[in-house]
């Protein structure tokens, strides 16, 4: 990995250590040198690992509990809320544990569109991570389907369906996936199967995803390259251990509101209706974290070009790395891409609530204009952007102050 | 001076950080281990009420008691006074038939072989009362061990009798 | 300064979650409210009116409306209606299920006891739809959590029950409800003026009986609420004190290596 030359101080250490070198690793994750003008955004790692193992030990606890079968589910659930010691504390924290990982995630991601993370060489660093919101959302999409209430059945029965918009091959496929004609009991107990699963593969992904970032080491607020080690940088352990974990502290009191005072607010009411196969509820919403995506399909007024469109704009978020033409990492140095940034902020946004509400009238053009900006941002305006805009000129590191004879002023704001 | 005084301050302070969390690590385990124990449901069944009024003398009914069976039986005469009978120095798991059967007709216990789990056969083995098929331990009117290789006698399970009819068990 | 507007931003997201759940493309009248105990951060059961709202669910509701997922010793657990344990058999005693099969391979009743789940009036739904005219009455273990506006629709919905306007139809067995989605509801008013007889003497209008129920229902869908609420109070204090504990720590580290972090 890096030409460490770490010596254990015992001997047993020493003998351990050059069968499975996991001291070595230790050391280079205690020393690892990071920039020091790391500001908040930056812990959203940190607090994202804690989320990803907080999710599988509360999971793994309730799958003790839980019965995947259509007719117990929804009971199984109730009985893990009512009669298991702490169960309604384990649930609640799990559920409202989802929505925190994707908050999370969102700002992690945001961080590294305003500060360039994803560019050269971190490109990578961010497909992995790509990978991992994939496989999370996929994850959170399943997890919802096995309470077994009427969100559950009717939000599986909605996606699952956007299959059969495939030519030729689409009946066959959503039948494959369903394991019968309609969504069922064959279809939640494979749900749980994989629900069980892709959490781990998550975290294999999540270990590569560090490794990957432990080559180059990490971006910076600045966006300029750092030398490592040196004054520019400190070692992991303990300066960005204590500020991750302060970090986490006050994310966890967030969470901790949810989880103890508002433990329904972020679902649905409707998931507490057994699921009915015969009344669709009056309006379908997936979880908030995935209504972008929503609104994004049902913008298209075509099955097969919306499904297309949904996963082009998950698409277009991979091939990031190389539409983003800019060599400037950082938005602090490019204030024009820093507006569209922001713009890009809004649209989002935007996009989340229409996917709440019903996709007609004002709604739906207001979703389709969001739609088209968003694809407009990548492919076109950010191409543009990397050549023509006007940058400030960068610091030449950290700590030194920018060049004495330059006249740009507005570097710390 | 101050820098004597920075590092106590500096101690104290992580000391005091460390100890706090590791008060916050625990709260935040015990749930989740906990959550495994016997949950409300189960522990709701922890008694059962049986109806005894149709037992003869000399015939047993099994009952499902916390997930394990329970022999209630009704003693003739004879079994009862060879029960009585046997000396304690006989006995690999020393109890007295009176101990065990406080109404002496009547003989409430754990179906369950203390060796290895089995549930002993009714009215076979050489001692007139319970044979165990798995590894041929025998027990006698009492439900004592008395040849093989179970170490204790069958348990008695805490009960009584809340009318004539009628035992509560657990 | 841009720090300040990424917090802004920031809790302009967190703002809008929270506003995800008032949606609604139709019209609806606003709620009736009421300052219900279990409110709030500090909110509690009324233990006296879980006992009445009790007694109006079985002795009201009961005939039509099931509640399978409770058990009767739910009504002496902590933090409910606190029934005594002896209160409880009594309770469970007056009901009668369906045990079985016995050693002669029958089925057979007996009377309930504390263990049991709340006896149904259908044996199933189909049953419970044919016999209330096509409508099935939900059961209503989870139902205040069930229905946009919790506790206050349902309040509102028990008490809303009035003449339908001349521009509306009604069929038979139809009723108009001023909270109802859509307005029309199959369930006929189940609330009149001293219906029963409270056990504490308490008068028996609809607006008492109706904050009763709603306060049964309201537990029976969160039995664990004031255990959250108060071990909540517990988790966030001391995650306060841990914070503050490692805002200090961190800045103790961090001013080895900087003059000013």
């Amino acid at each position: 990995m890096s030409d460490h030359n770490y010596v254990p101080s015992s001997k047993l250490g020493k003998w351990f250590n050059d069968r499975l070198p996991l001291l070595s690793l230790s050391s280079h994750l205690r020393e690892y040198p990071t920039p020091k003008n790391l500001n908040y955004w930056w812990t959203f790692g940190g607090i994202l690992t804690f989320c990803l193992m907080a999710q599988i030990i509360t999971g793994i606890v309730l799958a003790m509990h839980y019965v995947a079968h259509a007719d117990l589910a929804f009971d199984s659930v109730e009985h893990i809320m009512r009669d298991v010691n702490y169960g309604w504390l384990i649930r609640y924290f799990h559920a409202n544990g989802s929505s925190m990982f994707f908050l999370a995630v969102y700002i992690h991601i945001f961080r590294s569109l305003y500060y360039g993370s994803h560019k050269s060489p971190r490109e990578v660093i961010w497909i992995i991570g790509m990978i991992i919101y994939f496989l999370m959302m996929m994850t959170a999409f399943m997890g919802y389907v096995l309470p077994w209430g009427q969100m559950s059945f009717w939000a599986a029965t909605v996606i699952t369906n956007l299959f059969s918009a495939v030519p030729f091959i689409g009946e066959s496929i959503t039948n494959w996936l369903w394991g019968g004609f309609a969504v069922g009991n064959p279809t939640l107990t494979r749900f749980y199967s994989l629900h069980y699963l892709f959490p781990f593969l998550i975290l294999g992904l999540v270990i590569l995803h560090i490794w990957a970032l432990h080559i180059p080491g990490n971006n910076n607020p600045i966006g300029i390259d750092v030398k490592k080690p040196s004054k520019d940088t400190v070692p992991f352990h303990p300066y960005i251990v204590i500020k991750d974990l302060f970090a986490l502290l006050i994310f966890l009191i967030l969470f901790a509101f949810f989880v103890f005072y508002a433990p329904n607010l972020l679902g649905h009411p409707d998931n507490y209706i057994e699921a009915n196969p015969l009344v669709t509820p009056t309006h379908i919403v997936p979880e908030w974290y995935l209504l972008p995506f929503y609104a994004i399909l049902r913008s298209v007024p075509d099955k097969l070009l919306g499904v297309i469109a949904m996963f082009a704009s998950i698409f277009v978020l991979v091939i990031l790395p190389w539409l983003d033409t800019s060599k400037i990492r950082s938005a602090v140095f490019r204030p024009m891409y820093r507006q569209f940034y922001w713009i890009l902020v809004v649209d989002v946004l935007l996009l989340g609530y229409m996917g709440a509400m019903p996709a007609e009238g004002t709604y739906l053009l207001i979703a389709r204009v969001a739609t088209s900006y968003y694809f407009i941002h990548f492919l076109i305006i950010l191409p543009i952007l990397g050549h023509k805009e006007k940058t400030i000129p960068l610091p030449l590191s950290i700590t030194e102050p920018v060049l004495e004879d330059s006249t740009n002023k507005e570097l710390n704001n | 001076m101050s820098d004597q005084k920075k590092p106590k301050r500096r101690d104290f302070l992580f000391t005091a950080s460390y100890a706090i969390g590791a008060v916050g690590v625990g709260a935040a385990v015990w749930p989740l281990v906990d959550q495994m124990n016997p949950d409300n449901s189960v522990k709701a069944l922890a008694s059962t009420e049986v109806d005894v009024s149709s037992v003869e003398v000399g015939k047993s009914i099994t009952v499902l008691w916390r997930g394990k069976p329970v022999f209630i039986k009704r003693r003739t005469q004879e079994e009862i006074a060879e029960a009585r009978a046997v000396k304690l120095d006989d006995l690999k798991h020393p109890e007295k038939d009176e101990d065990r059967a406080k109404n002496p007709e009547w003989l409430v216990m754990l179906g369950v072989c203390t060796h290895l789990g089995c549930v002993p056969l009714s009215d076979k083995g050489d001692y007139n009362g319970w044979f165990c098929p798995c590894h041929g331990s025998h027990y006698d009117t009492s439900g004592r061990i008395r040849k093989g290789p179970a170490p204790k006698n069958m348990e008695i399970p805490k009960y009584e009798f809340v009318n004539d009819n009628t035992i509560k068990i657990g | 300064m841009k720090n300040i507007l990424k917090s802004i931003f920031v809790i302009f997201v967190l703002s809008n979650l929270c506003a995800f759940n008032v949606f609604s493309s139709e019209e609806t009248n606003k709620l009736l409210s009421n300052d219900w105990s279990f409110k709030g951060f500090t909110g509690k059961f009324d233990r006296a009116s879980l006992q009445r709202g009790y007694q109006v669910y079985t002795e009201v509701c009961a005939s039509c409306h099931s509640m399978k997922l409770l058990s009767y010793r739910n009504l002496a657990e902590e933090g409910g209606p606190e029934f005594s344990e002896d209160q409880v058999k009594a309770i469970a005693s007056n009901f009668e299920v369906t045990d079985g099969p016995n050693n002669d391979g029958e089925m057979f009743t007996r009377p309930a006891k504390p263990s049991d789940n709340f006896i149904k009036p259908y044996q199933n739904v189909q049953e419970a739809t044919v016999s209330n005219g096509g409508a099935y009455p939900p059961d209503m273990s989870v139902l205040v959590k069930a229905r946009s506006g919790g506790a206050d629709y349902i309040y509102s919905l028990l008490l809303g029950y009035d003449d339908s306007p001349s521009n509306i139809q009604l069929d038979d067995g139809v009723y108009y409800n001023t909270y109802m989605l859509g307005n029309k509801i199959m369930m006929p008013n189940p609330l009149s003026e001293d219906l029963i007889e409270y056990n504490d003497g308490t008068k028996a209008t609809n607006e008492q009986m109706a904050k009763d129920v709603v306060t049964f229902l309201a537990w029976a869908a969160e039995p664990h609420l004031e255990a959250r609420h108060r071990i909540g109070f517990k988790a966030i204090v001391y995650l306060i004190i841990l914070t503050l504990l490692a805002y200090f720590s961190m800045k103790r580290l961090w001013s080895r290596i900087e003059p000013k972090v």
